[in-house]
């Protein structure tokens, strides 16, 4: 029997808490929930959509995941190259430092994620730089290598970002993401900020270069069509905690909690003829400050019952690898997208 | 299309910002015809012109941006058939476009935050576009304004109407300003990305609101947005734009599934549904939208389009001209005559 | 390269040379060429160059030796370059002519039109050494027959006989250069002070934040001439110059240093800012080489705009006899000559120093505008 490898990446119970302050002496008065409690596990090789509305947490799951952000508590748990898993939720700054090439990020504004004062070749080089490269000659190599890669000429080296439109600056970011052989790249809301017709292009590019080069993608958004075409398994979150995970297939055609169906049929779909909007929420989103007792979804939940205002659900294994936190899964019907 | 007369007609309008470096052609000649009672589409991606043209229609352009041709006439609240006035010729600041916007032709803007005051009551603000257009009492106005917050569904609105916009969540915001642009009952609303804004969730709330108070009032739409879900859920007509030009027109279930112009098939294409077979690359439009100082002579999408006829695509400019009753495409692959 | 290669065309064409360099263009260049659009900034930046250039070698400018004192040739009036005469295009001053008043026994001179004394550009003068290391006598005007005994005195002399626009000339130097000295203090520890404050944040942030309130909510007059009061007598005018800019620094820092912490503060924020620390850059790499740079026009701007408020405070010190003392000399040391009525009514030609620092303020303050608006077109 062959052993399962362990997962690239594992993240169990992770909490994120801003504290609110008041007062002359900045007390602590609460807690901003923005990540309350999340596990996920992601496969070599696979790629993971992190779904949910803004303001869900997911933007910040994904930059504690990488270190960004510093967790509050929990832990991440990333196997190295080297085949050791170490916690990254435990190290200090000196100690992340050697990971850092193998974790990377794509942002989401093209806009704000280059320096408008460096070169493409500053860019794209400073990780070779800041990694040992010191040698020009083989970073000017190097970079040229990665924006062929993306599908920039190896010219626009000397250009700076200004030159660039919305897409190819998205190229740019990519191309310094994958300049030192990562093998996680999280990638935040990638082509939200571009038009239509270019977020294809940038897919099909995330889609040739997770082939070509083995990467394990972490696909944040919002976008559920865009989630569907790109990801193998999906996890669904709402007001900082986890609600569903499954694979993407099972997802669309079977939702099992309340909110990701409703998240599905919210969803424009651009066919004049099929309507959707038929499950409506009312209510708003909750603040993470002030989320709801017990489950966190109950308020505006059309099966909700007096459990759900006081228990908190807990996460359960309803088919294989088709988890769902929801105290009323195995009962309700619920309407997915047909395949 | 009704037998009647067009609400707003546009006839071949040109807007063009003359800048240090050049001039851009925002809108380069657009044609469009809105009835009453239907909801109108504009979609196209950034640099299309849609919103520009939107501004145009409320003569609201920014400068150095100026209207240099065509027509914009808007038949009259309760005038006959007949008689129109045509924006075009107005003064922006006058008296006569001051009474147009807001009493016949209302806008809902895309950021509700920054559309209200923060330091005025949703109420004051409301009462305040009432009593602009109409001759009514303070306290006759307050209850007009409260009847509009139950119209857009908010919940006690009595009380939102003394509360500041800030106090209100995202979907409630988004209410109150299309309250306030319903307050004088205009037969022509313009709402520019009113769902951009707001979570998911709310958005198919928001739409739902606007189908209803659409079809109660039998108020025409404008809906401006880049979102080809949104269209298909909400318009009736559809005009496809690409950089400052229509491309084509058709009633909504034409445009997705029996569409004419290569720009409108492509961007069909080209977006991921929840219907596709997944991780599959996705059919692209080749290249990028040109920067608009870069216009390409001919069709302007002559240089990405698969069936361009070379000699004729890349030198002159097709015209928008119907195919059939109801759909109307500018392209050389279906017409013939040639427009220099 | 696989299929769906695009081969991407930048997103600017503005043919292809005028293109190529705007794609290469640093962000100095672009403001720069923003900056030369605004003709008036421009013209004042002409101003300002032309006032430095008088920094570093006001003794060319010169045409009397400033030190050089004859009570007989006191408050003699403005002898005003004329460029025609009756031949045509000849350049010459009116001479003066004096007379003892018999009841107060004091020269009083007067302009005598009639009286020509031709004067030339580039001849000799007296001697001096240029940056204090190559002796020579050029000057920029002087007169054209050098054996005569005649001086000109091209804005008049003061109550010592020392020629006005000669001493006008050093004293562009030592003003123009207290303001620019003194901003570039607070410059630096502005930024270092502000930098450390907002990069760091936390109890570092709270001490220096509570001092710069501390620092602003002082009087700042009175702070002044507390300070250059205590400044002993006996001090060479150079220590006493460095003492002024340290005391005009010592406050002056305080608003840079919130302005670059909340520039810190939205920076670190920023998406390019945390690629650099997710690449694994050190922290002073990204201090230095992102962060600084992103607020570096602006401060430029700001700093531009700090000078004439420097020239100012300077002039205002010195005119109260705080600031800069004779012999030293500064638009403030010679406006003190026209601090009474008297002498104003008799000499009028002594408060020029004042059109100077008015021309000076003007033209900053026009350049640091433009300058800011080149920087800062739509506020990125």
């Amino acid at each position: 029997m062959t052993q399962t490898k362990p997962h690239l990446l594992e993240v169990k119970n992770l909490r994120k808490y801003f504290p609110i302050r008041k007062g002359f002496f900045r007390r602590v008065v609460g807690n901003v929930r923005a990540v309350d409690d999340v596990s996920l596990f992601i496969n070599e090789g696979e790629t993971l959509g992190l779904v949910g509305e803004s303001g869900c947490g997911k933007t910040t799951a994904s930059r504690c995941i990488i270190r960004a952000l510093t967790p509050s508590s929990g832990e991440i748990n990333f196997r190295t190259d080297k085949g050791d898993t170490v916690n990254l939720a435990r190290l200090s700054r000196p100690q992340l430092r050697p990971l850092r090439p193998q974790m990377q990020m794509i942002f989401q504004d093209p806009y704000g994620s280059l320096n408008p004062r460096m070169t493409l070749f500053d860019i794209v080089g400073e990780p070779l730089l800041v990694n040992g490269m010191t040698d020009r000659k083989q970073r000017t190599e190097r970079v040229a290598e990665l924006l062929k890669l993306v599908g920039l000429r190896p010219e626009f080296m000397q250009r700076f970002p200004h030159a660039f439109s919305g897409g190819q600056r998205q190229r740019i970011g990519i191309a310094r993401a994958l300049a030192l052989h990562p093998r996680l790249v999280v990638a935040d809301e990638p082509v939200s900020a571009l038009d239509v017709s270019v977020q294809a292009q940038t897919l099909n590019l995330l889609l040739e270069l997770q082939q070509r080069l083995h990467l394990t993608y972490l696909f944040v958004s919002h976008n559920l069509s865009v989630v569907k075409h790109i990801c193998d398994r999906v996890t669904v979150m709402y007001v900082g905690k986890i609600v569903e995970t499954a694979s993407t297939e099972a997802i669309f055609r079977s939702p099992k909690h309340p909110y990701t169906a409703a998240l599905m049929a919210a969803v424009p779909v651009a066919d004049p003829r099929v309507k959707t909007g038929n499950v409506e929420l009312q209510g708003d989103v909750p603040s993470p400050a002030n989320p709801p007792s017990g489950c966190y979804f109950h308020p505006r939940c059309a099966f909700a019952v007096e459990k759900c205002k006081t228990e908190s659900p807990v996460q359960r294994e309803l088919a294989p690898n088709h988890f769902v936190s929801c105290h009323r899964a195995e009962e309700i019907k619920l309407e997915g997208i047909a395949a | 299309m009704t037998s009647q007369s067009p609400l707003l007609s546009v006839h071949d309008l040109k807007v063009e910002f003359p800048l240090d470096e050049g001039t851009v052609k925002a809108v380069d000649g657009v044609s469009l015809d809105v009835y009453a009672g239907q909801v109108f589409g504009i979609v196209g991606e950034s640099g299309c012109g849609k919103s520009v043209t939107m501004k145009a229609m409320l003569r609201i352009v920014e400068p150095p941006g100026r209207i240099t041709q065509g027509k914009i006439l808007l038949r009259r609240f309760n005038g006959k058939d007949g008689d129109t006035v045509d924006l075009a010729t107005l003064d922006p600041n006058g008296k006569e476009m001051r009474d147009i916007r807001g009493k016949q032709i209302a806008l809902i803007p895309q950021e509700p935050m920054s559309s209200f005051s923060p330091v005025h009551t949703i109420g004051d603000q409301i009462m305040e576009a009432i009593m602009l257009h109409q001759t009514v009492s303070e306290k006759e106005a307050r209850r007009i304004a409260g009847q509009l917050l139950r119209d857009v569904g908010i919940p006690m609105p009595e009380q939102r109407l003394d509360e500041y916009s800030w106090q209100l969540s995202g979907g409630l915001r988004q209410r109150a300003i299309i309250a306030m642009s319903l307050s004088c009952n205009p037969l022509l609303l313009i709402a520019d990305e009113p769902t951009t804004a707001v979570y998911v969730t709310t958005q198919a709330q928001v739409l739902r609101l606007l189908r209803n108070l659409q079809l109660q009032r039998n108020a025409a739409i404008i809906f401006i947005t880049h979102d080809l879900g949104v269209i298909a859920q909400m318009a009736d007509y559809v005009t496809v734009m690409y950089l400052g030009l229509v491309v084509e027109q058709a009633p909504v279930d034409d445009i997705f599934h029996n569409s004419k112009h290569p720009y409108t098939q492509a961007l069909l294409e080209s977006i991921p549904t929840v219907n596709m077979t997944p991780r599959m690359n996705l059919p692209t439009i080749s290249g990028s939208i040109p920067h608009p100082f870069n216009k390409p002579k001919g069709c302007p999408f002559h240089p990405r389009c698969p069936k361009a006829i070379p000699g004729k695509c890349n030198t002159h400019i097709p015209k928008l001209k119907p195919i059939s009753e109801k759909q109307a495409v500018s392209c050389f692959l279906y017409h013939e005559e040639e427009i220099a | 390269m696989a299929e769906n290669q695009v081969e991407e065309t930048p997103a600017l064409q503005l043919g292809s040379k005028a293109e190529e360099r705007v794609s290469v263009a640093s962000n100095w260049q672009l403001v720069w060429w923003r900056f030369k659009k605004n003709r008036l900034a421009l013209l004042c930046m002409v101003v300002l160059v032309i006032f430095y250039i008088i920094v570093l070698i006001p003794d060319f400018f010169a045409t009397q030796d400033p030190e050089e004192t004859e009570a007989r040739l006191a408050f003699i009036p403005a002898q005003p370059i004329k460029f025609f005469d009756e031949s045509g295009l000849r350049l010459w001053v009116p001479a003066v002519m004096g007379k003892r008043n018999p009841v107060t026994l004091r020269m009083e001179w007067q302009v005598d039109e009639t009286k020509k004394v031709p004067v030339r550009f580039f001849t000799a003068g007296y001697k001096y050494k240029l940056f204090g290391l190559v002796e020579t006598d050029l000057h920029l005007i002087g007169l054209t027959d050098l054996k005569s005994e005649d001086k000109i005195y091209l804005l008049g002399t003061d109550r010592l006989g020392r020629d006005q626009w000669s001493r006008m000339m050093h004293g562009t130097r030592t003003s123009m250069t207290v303001g620019l000295a003194a901003v570039a203090l607070s410059v630096v520890l502005g930024i270092l002070l502000g930098g450390v404050s907002g990069y760091f944040g936390g109890w570092i942030d709270l001490i220096i934040q509570r001092l710069i309130e501390l620092l602003q909510s002082l009087p700042t007059i009175p702070i002044w001439l507390a300070m250059t009061a205590a400044l002993p007598q006996d001090w060479q005018p150079e220590q006493v110059f460095f003492a002024i800019t340290i005391i005009l620094a010592f406050i002056g820092w305080t608003t840079l240093a919130r302005e670059v912490r909340g520039r810190f503060l939205s920076l670190r924020e920023e998406d390019f800012v945390l690629a650099a620390e997710l690449a694994g850059c050190s922290r002073w790499r990204i201090i230095t080489r992102h962060m600084v740079p992103a607020f570096m026009s602006h401060i430029i701007a700001t700093s531009t705009l700090a000078i004439p408020v420097m020239i100012i405070s300077e002039t205002s010190l010195s005119y109260l006899g705080l600031g800069i003392r004779p012999p030293a000399i500064s638009w403030g040391v010679l406006l003190q000559e026209a601090q009474n009525i008297q002498t104003i009514a008799q000499a009028p030609w002594l408060l020029t120093p004042g059109l100077f620092v008015i021309l000076a303020v003007l033209a900053f303050n026009l350049v640091g505008d433009g300058l800011r608006d080149a920087a800062d077109p739509y506020g990125h």
